[in-house]
């Protein structure tokens, strides 16, 4: 990216800190994302031990059914819950579902587009996670 | 392809895998987590046609949306010419790759060729 | 660069209060990277950023360099960084900052011109891209009609995108500017939606095709901070939004 154009750049892109929950949101969004995305190629290639046969499949399992293991999968959790419930509100948001109708804007122009609705929307896609994770925290150690 | 037909595809490809997904998850708790992880199990899971067809879809649906996703990122790090044609096929060949991977163990598997 | 300078003795009133106002200072003719000059500035409760600048240019340095004409909103000029959010500076007071160090930089994703004066270049290249005017077969001129009429309802839908001054704060704002720099932008996107809700034009076709691109309106996520530092209610997220949801087949 060339000097002269005085771009943010990622730095900037990813501050969630100065523009309110949906900046934070968008930014939660994209971090899940990529660990989903990491976590699916790691599933593939996990899955993939079944064709080594019985003993390669109980090694296998042996490293992901561990502590650290059962942890990061209670974040794979969280993300996939979040990123599933706040994927829904933007794809809503997407369609113009719940941004509001366009009017004649009076001061101090408060944007109807960023509105309690999705803000519920985020709130709830966090508070889902965090369940969500706390849940598969329970099954995977209260085996 | 136009981008709307792509994010088109990227929207219900996430649709289609949230209820999948889903299914997938719950016949883990039904089973007991530990339990169906147990090697017997997940081969009788492998072989069972249906699941074994649900598996791949799963497979196909979120290579599809995952790197379209990526691509989407990658996008808009960085620009050029080159850099952004490096980056779609770069994507779609991983999902190329991924799918053909994911899809040798599940049709090997439901082959039972262990 | 850091200078400080002092408030010229006498002219401050009993009923005003100081700060420090930090100005970005950066000649890309000359200089290698930007630095900041401190003033401290004796400031009223209506005291705006933009009269403190002038207030350093009249008192202190000249060759501070900043774009400003109306003073109030409406021409979009002065636009900058002011406490790390892009605001307008003739709108924006220094008492409602509640800061007794105020910072002004550029405006991010615009090439600067000098210290806080950017280039609007691609701003305008991009609100033209999107084809900013009526598109009809007939004209004004050919038909017998004297002027297109419209219900106040067919006007709810658009006026409130027309209301955009192009002062980029959007675009300053928007997390896809911040590294996409070929993504057409949330203010082009917005007066898109402005000429396509219009029910006298009839170029909405053309329009969505331009903007159906890898870098135009799928580079928008809603993460609506465009809206936020909107300082004239247009509401660009919305308009987005809306205009998405053509292309998706949820309005025709």
């Amino acid at each position: 990216m060339p000097r002269d154009e005085h771009r943010e750049g990622i730095k900037g892109m990813a501050n969630p800190t100065r523009y309110g929950i949906e900046r934070v949101a968008y930014w939660l969004m994209r971090l899940s994302g990529l660990g989903l995305l990491a976590y699916f190629v790691a599933h593939i290639y996990e899955t993939s031990n079944i064709l080594r046969g019985q003993v390669g499949w109980d090694e296998f399992l042996e490293l992901t059914q561990t502590t650290e293991g059962h942890l990061f999968l209670a974040i794979v959790i969280a993300m996939c819950v979040f990123h599933t419930v706040n994927g829904i509100r933007v794809m809503l948001g997407h369609g113009g579902v719940g941004v509001g109708k366009p009017a004649r804007p009076d001061y101090p122009y408060e944007p109807a587009s960023q509105n309690y609705r999705h803000k519920i929307g985020i709130y709830s896609a966090i508070l889902l996670a965090a369940i969500a994770m706390m849940y598969g925290l329970a099954v995977m150690f209260g085996e | 392809m136009r981008e709307s037909t792509i994010m088109k595809i990227h929207y219900g490809t996430a649709l289609a895998a949230v209820a999948l997904v889903a299914v997938h998850i719950l016949m883990r708790l039904t089973q007991g987590f530990a339990e169906s992880l147990e090697y017997e199990n997940v081969l009788a899971n492998y072989k069972f046609i249906p699941y074994a067809a649900m598996l791949e879809l799963i497979l196909i649906l979120l290579s599809i949306h995952g790197f379209n996703g990526l691509r989407v990122i990658l996008l808009e790090l960085k620009q050029g010419r080159v850099y952004e044609k490096a980056v779609s096929y770069g994507c779609l060949a991983a999902m190329i790759g991924l799918i053909a991977y994911g899809s040798r163990t599940i049709i090997m598997t439901n082959m039972g060729m262990i | 660069m850091a200078q400080v300078s002092s408030v010229p003795k006498g002219q401050t009133s009993p009923t005003s209060k100081s700060i420090t106002l930090r100005i970005s200072r950066f000649n890309p003719e000359h200089d290698e990277s930007s630095g900041f000059m401190e003033f401290p500035i004796s400031y009223e409760k209506w005291t705006t950023v933009l009269e403190a600048i002038l207030d350093v240019k009249k008192h202190f340095d000249h060759s501070v360099a900043v774009r400003y004409s109306c003073r109030q909103a409406t021409c979009g000029s002065c636009g900058m960084i002011i406490n790390g959010k892009p605001r307008l500076a003739c709108f924006t007071k220094i008492s409602e900052l509640n800061s007794n160090v105020v910072t002004v930089e550029p405006m991010n994703n615009f090439p600067i011109i000098r210290d806080l004066a950017v280039k609007f270049e691609k701003l305008f290249d991009t609100h033209q891209k999107i084809k900013p005017y009526l598109i009809r077969d007939d004209t004004e001129i050919q038909s017998n009609e004297k002027e297109f009429l419209q219900s106040p309802e067919e006007v709810e839908q658009y006026i409130q995108f027309a209301n955009c001054i192009k002062c980029g704060l959007c675009n300053s704002a928007c997390p896809t500017m911040a590294t996409d720099s070929s993504f057409v932008g949330p203010q082009a996107l917005a007066q898109a939606y402005r000429y396509v809700a219009d029910s006298r034009d009839k170029g909405k076709d053309s329009r969505l095709k331009i903007i159906d691109d890898s870098h135009g309106i799928w580079r928008c996520h809603f993460a609506g901070s465009c809206s936020q530092v909107c300082p004239k209610g247009v509401d660009p997220a919305m308009g987005i939004q809306l205009l998405r949801g053509y292309l998706l087949g949820f309005r025709s």
